[in-house]
């Protein structure tokens, strides 16, 4: 042991305050690398921010609506000779058109203009005009206020999507057009409202940007989300319940306990092969079905469910089970009286994150026909909102996104408003749950 | 809705069932419930029980399997001149699938009698102009073969309804019998129950594995016959992706190299992203962050993770690949045509995997004890280098599997690639040309206008069942090591 | 030169090595460590004994600062070594700990070879000008630490294969391998059997040649094998320091004989 009794300090040190050359470098790598940490969470998050900016900036002009917003007065003898003429609809647009240039006048706005431009700017005011007054022939001689929904470039006009220098003189918008819409603006005719139509109107055809809505969708998901909540809670707590409670350590038990960490890790593409392959073209099931999305929808969120119910099952203390099994209760009882209520709020929690994710999830509805047609249509009832074609929310989305008019990519963003608002509502509810009932043994 | 109706009665009978069950195990008791085995309950449950599950099941193979029945024995009743003139099975039955379907909207609607609907016949009514008008749109006109068919088709399926109702109620009336009768005191009914229960928990649980039964077979089957229709060593080795829609048959070059070279170039881009981000990240939040920052941050992070893909898919697609052009294209550096391409759709994936990427990594980082850190600063070790030298080597295996899982994802991923990545096939090493991935090509095969027996649309089941062993291999090996890593510190 | 160290041991007055006053140590609104000041001797090896929760462990940290690591905890008061303020915020805790190492109850070797496990220290202070001088640091310290003839053929084979005694004795070496000036060690034979734990001890008793050891210990009996000095903390208070032998024989404060004589702890 004669090396062991060396002097401990080879070299002089300096005292611990000055330090050295090597110190201060090694003090610097260390802010070197914790600037990096930062950086990437900073990154990160401003990723976040870029992505809710572009959403909402993009999206909420979805939710209003350009509108001409005129009052005027059709008398009766205007009305009687309209309806004796042929073209009655264009006598009707004769008389709006008056009414325009008479406002525009009375503020001193002078604007030359044709009916043409009318046209390109609200559609077909005339036809409007007229079936209400049809409908409603008793406002006839006192002032009616119309609220005509603008086409959709005049939006893209007025929210800068298109602007004096950009726009090309086409059948749909002139340069001539942004005067008038421009002396419409200050004379306070032409304004924004909201559009009602967007959250409640269902799909319009693939050149109609300004009337697609959102609602026949919304109401395609709801029903998948049914067939998924009303599947997957109770075959993924009763299979939650087997593996946790009751399941024996065999080879049969390994093999599903492998299959569902494998199942929640597949492709959600895959899903939607076999949704195709086994619902629709083995089982005859209707394609673009809510009904078959959801059965797709829930096998995917099975995994999800039941891991995470089986983390709330076991989170129940055993001396709960061994109570219930002192006083005489069954197995069976013990779980069902005791451990399954106690477990509730987690399971809960859990199975409104699996029916988050699958709200949001794109790829396997559109193997199931989802996409690719317009879900013009409310299903007739309920029963048949199971079975009819419809679309879903994120199908819808991804629909728009891939038409050729750039006004629904707009409506796509908006779309993708009303799809986090679902989320984060479901989410919330979670987070909720989980606070108000988590308990700590 | 006929079926709607069985259900109801089945449940009816159920209900009925589970009365007189408890009533005549009461009643065999002499009304003194402390007789009995079981709660009464348990004694009305196991009749409700035996009267529901078995017709169930039987209700369930029935309707799975008598489409398939009626369907093979319908086209057996066909001639075989007319699948060789046209192209296929499954061309002529969905033709005689209309043709029927439109049969049942005229009987339903009553514009026809059910006897006029089986006896109508080519030869004194355009069958296809009496169906237009009521709504069904034919492609072609219906000939009287198909129109047999049809009727054939209507008549099994109205007595196969028939039958399967007839066996159904039987079955579930056996079944209540058969309980009723063991209703007596001394009948052990709870211990019958819960072996009942027992028994649909493990049917539950096994669906795991019916699902990946499921998978498998849809993929295999369907993989099995496009290789019949197109040489597998063509389609793993061909290094050409051009599919043919016009054309039907052999003039489609179906290469999967191009596919899978886009599937895990835009992966690597993606795991380029994620992986630093993420990794430092999680570093951050677990040996730095306060427990206020952490706090905040984390669920900030794993917002990203809670988005749906079909937003990050219109993000590529609206934002990130215009930017990408406005910073890299014509009127700059002139590197990019479009706003697809294989770095927007990786850019943006790599956004979605960085909160993959970093809460796994963080329990990981959790994971290693302290003892470690302790035994590193003691020595003097900066916060750095014990995390450089000692954690990171230490966390090595499990933030490996973290990665191989988010590799995984990337491949599978399939809104943002097809929105963002184009629709191209090529083998090209420049990231801002757009390419396209296995996933974007089983959508567009699955959802174009191609016949289901055709090469064109089976080669989406041979690209899935390769996407499928890929992903699948690579879980398990992740899950592997992660496992292994977790036992090292257990 | 033996005659010499004999003659050193039996000396009584030593150079101070530590000197800590008025030290408090409080866990967010916890009060762990009430006023402790205390002298720690250089070459002695000095004790620290008392029940658990009793602050020896906490005191023993705050030596080397590893207290820092915890985010709640917050030290006042004056500790000196060689007469120099730790506290100062001029001073690298790393430096620090470079120059006071420690030992900890588990045995925690990094999950690297043995070879790798002792370079650290040595590695990250750039105490090595090249692969040779690392080596010799290597083999010295290993030799220091009572393990060298052991592991010299499998230097290469990971630390975490080796016996629990092993280990604690490769994580003195990883210690000392630094150079260190004072060694802590918490609790380093509470993991270790007996055999082990003898091996630790007589170790312990070399390395008072070269550096100020303190040991912080739960049992009596290795108090009184291996230190000179004994220090006895009660509820975050030191009640006694002392003589090892005087501690145990003849304590003066009744908690102190209470404790020894097994009626508190």
């Amino acid at each position: 042991m004669t090396d062991a009794s060396l002097s401990p300090a080879a070299a002089p040190r300096a005292g611990l305050i000055a330090t050295d050359a090597r110190t201060r470098k090694r003090n610097a790598a260390e802010k070197r690398f914790r600037a990096y940490g930062i950086c990437a969470i900073g990154v990160g998050l401003l990723f976040l921010v870029f992505l809710f900016t572009s959403i909402l900036r993009s999206g909420l002009p979805a939710f209003t609506q350009t509108v001409i917003d005129i009052e005027f007065t059709v008398t009766q003898e205007q009305f009687d000779t309209a309806e004796g003429k042929m073209l009655k609809t264009k006598e009707y647009e004769k008389l709006f058109i008056a009414a325009l240039e008479g406002q525009l006048q009375e503020r001193g706005l002078e604007v030359a203009f044709d009916g043409k431009a009318i046209q390109r700017l609200v559609g077909k005011p005339g036809g409007t005009i007229r079936s209400y007054l049809q409908a409603n022939p008793d406002r006839l001689g006192a002032p009616i206020s119309f609220e005509l929904a603008a086409a959709s470039r005049v939006d893209g006009y007025l929210n800068g999507r298109i602007t004096r220098d950009s726009l090309v003189d086409s059948r749909f918008l002139q340069a001539s057009d942004l005067d008038l819409i421009d002396a419409l603006q200050q004379a306070d005719i032409i304004k924004g409202a909201f559009n009602w139509n967007f959250i409640t109107g269902t799909d319009s055809g693939v050149d109609n940007p300004g009337g697609a809505g959102l609602g026949a969708s919304v109401i395609g998901s709801f029903f998948m989300m049914l067939v998924v909540l009303f599947l997957s809670l109770p075959i993924g707590v009763a299979a939650s319940i087997y593996l946790e409670e009751f399941a024996p350590k065999n080879r049969w038990t390994d093999l599903i306990e492998v299959n569902i960490s494998n199942l929640a890790a597949v492709p959600s593409i895959v899903f939607g092969i076999l949704g195709l392959a086994v619902f629709i073209q083995f089982a005859g099931l209707p394609q673009s079905a809510p009904l078959v999305g959801g059965l797709v929808l829930t096998l995917m969120t099975l995994p999800t469910i039941i891991i995470s119910t089986r983390a709330s099952l076991a989170a129940v203390p055993p001396s709960i089970r061994d109570a219930a099994l002192g006083v005489g209760a069954s197995k069976m009882q013990s779980v069902f009286h005791h451990v399954l209520p106690l477990a509730m709020p987690g399971i809960l929690t859990g199975t409104i994150i699996g029916l988050a994710q699958a709200l949001g999830e794109t790829a396997p509805l559109l193997l199931i026909g989802m996409v690719g047609f317009v879900a013009r249509e409310y299903p007739e009832g309920f029963l048949s909102g199971f079975t009819d074609a419809n679309s879903a929310m994120p199908a819808q989305i991804y629909t728009w996104a891939s038409r050729a008019d750039p006004g629904f990519y707009e409506k796509a963003w908006g779309g993708i408003i009303i799809l986090l608002l679902f989320l984060i509502t479901m989410n919330a509810i979670a987070v909720v749950l989980r606070r108000r009932f988590e308990r700590r043994w | 809705m006929p079926l709607t109706w069985l259900i109801l009665l089945i449940l009816a009978i159920a209900f009925a069932g589970y009365v007189l069950g408890r009533r005549r195990a009461l009643n065999s008791a002499g009304g003194d419930r402390r007789v009995l085995h079981s709660l009464p309950s348990y004694y009305g449950a196991i009749v409700a029980m035996w009267a529901v599950v078995p017709a169930a099941g039987v209700l369930i193979i029935w309707l799975l399997v008598q489409p398939y029945i009626v369907n093979s024995s319908v086209l057996s009743t066909l001639p075989d001149t007319m699948v060789a003139e046209g192209s296929s099975f499954s061309l002529v039955m969905s033709d005689v699938r209309r043709v029927a379907d439109g049969l049942d909207v005229a009987v339903s609607t009553g514009a026809m009698s059910r006897e006029a609907a089986a006896s109508l016949s080519t030869e004194d009514t355009d069958v296809r102009e009496t169906l237009g008008d009521m709504g069904v749109a034919l492609g072609s006109a219906v000939s009287a073969e198909v129109l047999g068919a049809a009727q054939a088709y209507r008549a099994m399926n109205a007595t196969g309804a028939l039958m399967m109702a007839v066996v159904v109620l039987l079955i579930t009336l056996g079944g209540a019998g058969f309980a009723l009768s063991r209703s007596h005191a001394e009948f052990r009914a709870r211990n019958a129950v819960e072996r009942g229960v027992l028994a649909l928990l493990i049917a539950a649980a096994s669906l795991a594995v019916l699902t990946t039964i499921g998978i498998v077979f849809a993929l295999l089957f369907n993989t099995i016959e496009f290789f019949k229709l197109y040489p597998a060593a063509d389609f793993f080795f061909g290094t050409n992706w051009a599919p043919s829609f016009s054309g039907r048959g052999g003039a489609s070059d179906l290469g999967i190299l191009p596919l899978l070279w886009g599937t895990f170039y835009i992966s690597l881009i993606a795991l380029l992203v994620a992986v630093p981000i993420g990794l430092f990240a999680a570093i951050y939040l677990s040996e730095y962050a306060s427990p206020r920052l952490r706090s905040i941050a984390k669920p900030l992070i794993e917002i990203l993770a809670g988005i749906p893909t079909i937003v990050y898919g219109l993000f590529a697609l609206l934002t990130v690949g215009p930017l990408l052009v406005t910073m890299f294209g014509k009127d700059t550096l002139g590197w990019m045509s479009g706003g697809t391409a294989v770095m927007t759709a990786g850019l943006v994936m790599g956004i979605m995997l960085i909160p993959f990427v970093s809460s796994l990594s963080d329990d990981i980082i959790n994971a290693v004890p302290q003892a470690m850190r302790d035994g590193s600063y003691g020595l003097g070790a900066t916060q750095s280098e014990t995390i450089r030298h000692v954690i990171l080597p230490a966390a090595l295996p499990g933030i490996v599997g973290a990665i191989l899982l988010a590799a995984s994802r990337a491949i599978g991923e399939t809104m943002i690639v097809v929105l963002g990545a184009g629709a191209a096939a090529r083998l090209s090493l420049n990231p801002f040309e757009a390419m396209t991935t296995i996933t974007a090509k089983i959508v567009s095969q699955l959802t174009g206008d191609a016949d289901f027996a055709s090469p064109e649309a089976l080669v989406a089941f041979a690209l899935g069942m390769t996407l499928f062993v890929l992903t699948l291999g690579l879980n398990v090996f992740a899950l592997y090591i992660v496992r292994k890593y977790r036992e090292q510190y257990d | 030169m033996n005659d010499m160290r004999i003659l050193e041991r039996d000396v009584d007055t030593k150079e101070v090595k530590i000197a800590a006053r008025d030290v408090q140590v409080y866990y967010g609104t916890n009060h762990a460590i009430k006023d402790v000041s205390v002298d720690i001797e250089d070459k002695t090896v000095t004790a620290f004994i008392g029940p658990s929760g009793c602050g020896k462990s906490t005191f023993l940290r705050c030596i080397n600062r590893m207290n820092d690591t915890i985010d709640v905890c917050r030290v006042t008061g004056d500790i000196r070594i060689d007469n120099q303020d730790i506290y100062d915020p001029r001073v690298d805790p790393v430096q620090l700990r470079a120059k006071v190492g420690m030992v900890f109850q588990k045995p925690n070797p990094f999950p690297k070879s043995i070879y790798d496990n002792v370079a650290y220290g040595p590695r990250i202070h750039g105490l090595a000008r090249n692969k040779a001088d690392l080596d010799d640091i290597v083999e010295k310290s290993l030799r220091r630490g009572a393990i060298w003839d052991e592991v010299k053929d499998r230097l290469n084979a990971p630390g975490t294969g080796l016996s629990g005694g092993q280990q604690q004795r490769l994580c003195i070496a990883r210690a000392v391998a630094t150079e260190p000036e004072v060694l802590l060690m918490d609790e380093p034979c509470s993991a270790l059997d007996p055999i082990a734990t003898a091996q630790i001890e007589e170790l312990i008793d070399e390395l008072r040649q070269s550096y100020s050891v303190v040991i912080v210990t739960h049992s009596m009996q290795q108090a009184a094998r291996v230190s000179q000095k004994t220090a006895f903390f009660h509820l975050g208070n030191l009640v006694e320091y002392g003589e090892t032998g005087t501690i145990f024989t003849n304590p003066v404060d009744p908690r102190t004989e209470s404790y020894i004589t097994g009626r508190i702890g």
